[in-house]
């Protein structure tokens, strides 16, 4: 016999420690079992594309800084492509290179930060401040490099702020080899802990069919078992002049797609990055960085639609110029934006508790989804 | 891999009845021109054709083209009659790996697209977004509503070139 009980619906967040920002999950209920997640978002819209069109496209930088604030490099790396690609403009080697590093220290700390949060979530307070800790080293590198730790206004269409510091190169190599052993440490502490994985395997399973119609991008969609990498798949920059792997969710702990899946590919893609890093310092050309900056960005009328592999998935800009020297229009396909979407088919007949691990393995900025 | 010209030959083909158009001229990306009640049937033939396969929606944006008359209002301030608002979709296809973008262009005064949010369930919060700043009605949308903008915004769409803030919101001066 069954007892049919009354739906409740219940507000998760906006001030909820778990959604990451201000996030709002309407929840209905039956019993503790979901059967709708209504996402309410827009708590920190500031208009980022309204803005665009009243700033000249050197102005517009600092402002892509702070929608995914945790990796504001690869912000500015995308829209320095697409800009240079209106402009139809070549960058020296050099340039190119310390972008590849910057993008893929920024994607380590990035996923720092995801992981150690992901595990705060659920319970485990102490890695957090292991992956803090050696984020702190990531930001201090970033910090030599441009004087900032989170918002950098590093990287400018057509080339760079400045030039590394004289002891980037040695600091990182040393960041490099510290942090290796240190991922085996935290794979001991969090990735094989039993109650971590009970919390986490076979919860929120994403089949790739699903995820793709979704529009699900980044280290979501690997989780779910396909080999989709931007850096590889549409390279941009000079990736394709690394070798690196691409980390596939492959259920090992639970169903192929679960959240555990989408957690373990942003550990393995840590190590990718740091191979990234490597081969970048060690065929590091030299030259000038500011050399092709534009004094003056001109660009000829007409449109285009460029995308980057953020840490969070396809960060992709659209930009129409009307000939002048401030954009017509600039639209921001956000990662989490589109990531966020799936909430509703991943929670349906789970506990409230799972809520928490499955928007955890989204890895959500707010800054973004809201612009 | 097809080119977006070949993709242009086989829609001709298959719908000859509807009005399409090439762009070719403007710099870095072609783009093929359909008009706004067509977009669900074409998307669908578009994913679902052997030969091209897009089966994912990169980027779905609403663009405010301007291009209609300036007039004053009776404060003074400067609103467009006439014009048209349009939507760019940027599809791709994971398998054979080819791109596309789709552009349609609607009315300003009675903005409507056919949604394709059956056909790709990404197209879903991008249309709310769509519709919360340039108002475009999507027909069919099973939930459009507000997204980014509070659900009680009446003052207009705000990414509309000629959108006027509002004076006061909720007892609070909005110009600061």
């Amino acid at each position: 016999m069954s007892i049919r009980t009354e739906e409740m619906v219940l507000n998760m967040g906006p001030q909820h420690p778990s959604t990451h920002g201000v996030l709002r999950l309407e929840l209905t209920l039956e019993g503790e079992i979901i059967t709708k997640v209504v996402p309410h978002i827009g708590y920190l819209h500031r208009c980022f594309e309204k803005h665009c069109e009243a700033m000249t496209y050197q102005q517009v930088v600092p402002y892509t800084d702070r929608m995914d604030y945790l990796a504001a490099m690869g912000n500015e790396l995308g829209y320095a492509i697409a800009v240079e690609k209106l402009l139809n403009i070549q960058v020296p080697e050099r340039v190119e290179y310390i972008r590849v590093i910057m993008a893929e220290l920024q994607r380590i700390a990035s996923h720092l930060v995801a992981i150690g949060t992901y595990g705060a979530d659920i319970g485990a307070f102490t890695p957090f401040l292991y992956c803090f800790r050696d984020r702190e080293r990531i930001l201090h590198l970033f910090e030599i490099t441009c004087g900032a730790r989170l918002l950098y206004n590093y990287i400018w269409p057509g080339g760079l702020s400045h030039d590394l510091h004289p002891d980037f190169v040695r600091l990182t190599r040393e960041f490099i080899k510290e942090f290796r052993p240190n991922l085996v440490e935290l794979n001991n502490l969090l990735t094989y802990n039993r109650i971590f994985i009970d919390r986490t395997a076979n919860v929120g399973i994403l089949p790739v069919e699903t995820a793709i119609n979704f529009g699900i991008t980044g280290p979501m969609l690997r989780g779910s078992g396909m080999k989709w990498d931007l850096r590889r798949d549409d390279p941009y920059s000079v990736y394709h002049k690394f070798e690196f792997d691409i980390p596939v969710g492959e259920g090992k702990m639970g169903t192929v797609g679960d959240s555990w899946d989408r957690y373990y590919v942003r550990v393995r893609e840590m190590e990718e990055s740091l191979k990234i890093i490597e081969q970048a310092l060690d065929q590091l050309p030299e030259g000038d960085v500011t050399s092709a900056i534009p004094k003056r960005i001109k660009p000829p009328v007409g449109q285009v639609y460029t995308r980057i592999e953020n840490p969070r998935g396809e960060l992709g800009y659209f930009i129409i110029s009307d000939g002048s020297t401030s954009p017509f229009r600039v639209k921001v396909r956000a990662p989490s934006f589109v990531n966020l979407q799936i909430m509703d088919e991943l929670c349906r007949g789970h506990m409230v508790a799972d809520v928490v691990a499955i928007l955890g393995s989204v890895d959500i900025v707010l800054g973004e989804v809201d612009r | 891999m097809k080119t977006t010209e070949e993709i242009f030959q086989i829609l001709k083909e298959n719908f000859p009845n509807s009005e399409l158009t090439l762009k070719t001229d403007v710099p870095t990306e072609p783009f093929i021109i359909i008009a706004p009640f067509d977009v669900d049937k074409i998307s669908l033939f578009l994913r679902d054709n052997p030969d091209l396969l897009f089966d994912s929606l990169m980027c779905l944006s609403g663009v405010d083209d301007f291009n209609g008359q300036k007039v004053k209002d009776e404060n003074g301030n400067e609103v467009m009659q006439g014009g048209t608002l349009s939507v760019y979709y940027h599809l791709e296809s994971t398998s054979i790996r080819h791109k596309l973008v789709l552009k349609t262009s609607t009315s300003r005064d009675n903005p409507e697209v056919v949604s394709v949010s059956e056909i790709w369930n990404s197209a879903n919060w991008h249309e709310r977004e769509a519709f919360d700043m340039f108002g475009i009605k999507f027909i069919n949308h099973p939930d459009l509503r507000r997204i980014l903008m509070p659900y009680d915004w009446e003052f207009g769409y705000p990414l509309r070139k000629d959108y006027q803030n509002p004076e006061f919101y909720q007892g609070m001066k909005v110009p600061y």
